[in-house]
């Protein structure tokens, strides 16, 4: 059994950490963007963001102003127990989050589509966000909390068979110059693309192709990982960087996620993580062990599992 | 680049040497206005709880990272911008009932605007660096002076009234002859769109509602 107090206390901790520190993998892509930017303007703002994360840790104050609109996705493994249930884990999630808000502080950012409603604590209907995924093995509970920013650099549309990868390349270029333009995405960025699933789950796949996978990693199809290479080199030869300025690096990770979808469609969505990439992760085991990491290690073989029966999948692929 | 200390109330000159991409750190009082603002002060006509321009003529796009202690002390983190092109159905009358001559914010507004109210005004746009450096940014808040209308309008969108000391970086993107340094730049990297849009292929299906034309057939 997982102690709910002491998911509390580590969801409070990494509402902190990700507000506050610029994930390794992400630092590492970006100081390799500012060794390559040739734009002078582009390259300024780089170093100042640069300078801005070391502030940031020796402050520990929070990287940005807007701290996005915190959510929490939870993966638990298949033998996992949490005392006091599912219930009691969305309240500590809940709380946790409204805690950090006036305790780090974070802007309060959450609000009531007509009524603008501030509870001036990020909680509020359907906030923060918490989604699940499962894992075969373990017993353990993985928390993961990712503050992204929710104005600009997403977008979706529905394409088809017959758009094809010309069409593919034309939407992505299109999101990335309409939100790069001024700067609005907070380029350069992680950059998220959901290939297929139905509308919604098309989105959450960019989504999460943005927000929970790091900088360096693959998809594991060959296709898809050329794809994303191809991508990566194909926004950072626009000639924008940093601001909407004139320069090389719009990119710093292109990943692309898929999911099989209606026969008659190609879905797609692009989303832009930001020049502060929010986001933690933690482990806890049922002996209390806590283990802290910011790879959230989302899109496993079993996430992304194609037939019906997993073990079955598992030793085919062996 | 020109690194230049300004004061947040300036004077006509030292406007008039600001030059798009001159790197501005600002000395003052400084006052966040948003939407809310806009909307209280000049739709609602509620009375504007500070002296302006006298106390500051600097107006933050901003919701910092911000919250009010049980103490009624304030605690300030992080400060940053938001997308100021929002603003523009507001600006020109707070531009004058305020008398604001540096907008501060994040992508800055169209050179129309800069030509039609900015100029006028003799008033000029400065960007915050990234997006968005707020750490740097918190550290220079020398201290919250006030916060104005926060029962109202939520932590979010009321009106901080901060003093800065050596505040930046901020940007540069408009001047007095109302030119725009990211119309600079976008101009620049338009000409090169069309060699890597090559071998891309338009949408099939189209956007209804993207233009005034009601006869669009959307497919093709």
């Amino acid at each position: 059994m997982i102690p709910t107090p002491l998911i509390h206390s580590v969801a409070r901790d990494l509402m902190a950490k990700a507000a506050i520190e610029i994930p390794e993998d992400y630092l590492t892509g970006l100081k390799a963007a500012a060794d390559t930017e040739t734009g002078d303007l582009s390259a300024f703002v780089l170093q100042a963001m640069l300078e801005n994360y070391e502030a940031a840790k020796e402050d520990r104050r929070a990287m940005c102003g807007d701290t996005g609109v915190p959510r929490w996705f939870v993966k638990l493994g298949n033998d996992a127990r949490i005392e006091g249930g599912m219930v009691a884990l969305e309240e500590v999630l809940r709380r946790a989050t409204a805690e950090a808000t006036t305790g780090i502080p974070l802007r309060p950012n959450r609000v009531h589509p007509l009524w603008r409603t501030d509870h001036d604590n990020n909680v509020g209907i359907g906030a923060p966000e918490i989604e699940y995924g499962f894992e075969p093995d373990g017993d353990w509970i993985d928390l993961i909390t990712v503050h992204k920013g929710g104005l600009f650099g997403t977008d979706y549309r529905m394409l088809f068979p017959s758009d094809g990868i010309e069409g593919i390349k034309r939407f992505y270029l299109d999101s990335l110059v309409a939100f790069g333009k001024r700067g609005l995405a907070c380029q350069p960025a992680i950059i998220g693309i959901g290939l297929g699933g139905s509308k919604d789950i098309c989105m959450t796949l960019g989504k999460r192709a943005s927000t929970l996978r790091v900088v360096g990693s693959r998809n594991p199809d060959p296709g898809i990982a050329a794809l994303e290479d191809e991508f990566k080199d194909l926004g950072n030869s626009i000639g924008m960087g940093a601001m909407g300025f004139v320069g090389s690096n719009m990119v710093v990770a292109c990943n692309i996620e898929v999911g099989y979808c209606h026969t008659g469609g190609l879905p797609m969505s692009v989303h832009a993580f930001c020049l502060s990439s929010r986001r933690a992760v933690a482990r806890i085991w049922p002996d209390g062990r806590v283990e802290q990491r910011t790879d959230p290690d989302w899109f496993t073989p079993y996430q992304r599992r194609e037939t019906v029966d997993w073990p079955v999948a598992k030793e085919a692929a062996e | 680049m020109k690194e230049i200390r300004l004061s947040t109330t300036p004077t006509p000159e030292a406007v008039s040497q600001l030059a798009l991409g001159d790197i501005v750190y600002l000395d003052g009082l400084m006052y966040t206005a948003r939407e809310g603002v806009y909307m209280r002060a000049l739709e609602e006509k509620a009375n504007i709880p500070i002296e302006l321009p006298s106390e500051s003529a600097a107006n933050f796009h901003c919701s910092p990272a911000a919250t009010i202690r049980e103490d009624g002390s304030f605690a300030m983190g992080a400060v940053t911008a938001t997308a100021s092109f929002r603003f523009a159905k507001w600006l020109p009358e707070w531009m004058a009932r305020s008398g604001a001559k540096l907008i501060v914010g994040k992508g800055g507004m169209s050179s129309k605007d800069y030509k039609d109210y900015f100029v006028p005004n003799g008033a000029v746009y400065l960007s915050t660096v990234g997006y968005g450096t707020g750490a740097l940014l918190g550290r220079g808040v020398e201290r919250v002076e006030a916060v104005h209308w926060n029962r109202e309008l939520g932590l979010a969108q009321a009106m901080w009234v901060i003093r800065c000391n050596r505040m930046g970086p901020f940007i540069v993107a408009s001047d007095l002859d109302g030119t725009c340094l990211f119309e600079r730049e976008n101009a620049k990297i338009a000409d090169n769109l069309a060699r890597v849009y090559r071998g891309t292929r338009p949408a099939t299906l189209k956007r209804f509602g993207e233009t005034d034309d009601r006869t669009d057939e959307v497919i093709g």
